[in-house]
């Protein structure tokens, strides 16, 4: 798994590629979270690079967004495709989640 | 037509995991599933042994054999072997999919994947091991997600 973070505006861009199973989930989770350590409140994940996620990505999420959640802050995504977008799905996250279907849309929005 | 039998035995850690997944998909690969149903199985076989890993050897160190497995009908099954404390994942509730981010507990949903994904599921208590296979057919056919 690689993370790249950039600012637009007010949003945190994070684009993450590869995969966040058991092993990277908790890298995925520390580094989001130094970023709400430094004030940011707002978050575009980009999956158009993902290849792959398991439920301990989707719990590092889930995490992530209930601490923003206290903090009036959010979480939303972007180009979510083939595997991710099926567990996305199944799980339920995609209907608790807003997901862009691309970059531009989410950023729009934000 | 003669089963096509692989297994490795690893030690129940996370460390393990990587391995473990590698191991499966070059199976999975060779036998001819396409890439959305491997990427299934690949998550399946994760959920199932990071459940071993975390849980099944309270306090101490413990080792998980899984084995690869090709049927007379095209037929794939993985079957996944522990000897810690019984743990059926057939009888574990499934989470309730439709709450918010506030209501939403973390956890359940790994097992939950594996009941939606996999064709077949069967868990036996065998000589004080938990044997846990994963039967999958039509070798080369993806099943579509929406149920």
């Amino acid at each position: 798994m690689e993370i790249n973070k950039r600012k637009e505006k007010d949003v945190v861009v994070v684009s993450v590629s590869g995969r966040i199973d058991a092993v990277t989930a908790p890298d995925f989770e520390k580094n989001l979270s130094e970023s709400i350590g430094d004030g940011e409140k707002t978050f575009l994940i980009k999956m158009n690079q993902l290849e792959y996620i398991s439920s301990a990505g989707l719990r590092s999420i889930l995490a992530i967004a209930k601490v923003l959640k206290t903090r009036e802050g959010k979480m939303v995504f972007s180009e979510l495709h083939g595997p991710v977008k099926d567990v996305f799905k199944i799980s339920g996250f995609g209907s608790i989640f807003t997901i862009y279907d691309t970059e531009e849309d989410a950023l729009k929005q934000c | 037509m003669d089963d096509n039998v692989q297994s490795i035995i690893v030690l129940a850690h996370l460390s393990s995991l990587q391995k473990s997944v590698a191991f499966i998909s070059s199976f999975t690969r060779n036998v001819g599933f396409d890439s959305r149903r491997l990427s299934e199985i690949e998550l399946c076989v994760e959920e199932v042994l990071v459940n071993i890993f975390n849980y099944a050897y309270p306090g101490e160190s413990g080792e998980v054999k899984i084995s690869c497995r090709t049927g007379p009908e095209g037929t794939l099954t993985i079957e996944i072997v522990d000897s810690g404390i019984p743990f059926n994942i057939l009888s574990s509730d499934d989470p309730d999919i439709s709450l918010n981010i506030d209501e939403r507990h973390i956890g359940g949903l790994g097992i939950y994947f594996v009941k939606q994904l996999m064709d077949r599921v069967e868990y036996r208590r065998e000589n004080n091991k938990n044997v846990l296979s994963m039967i999958n057919k039509s070798v080369g056919v993806s099943r579509p997600v929406d149920k």
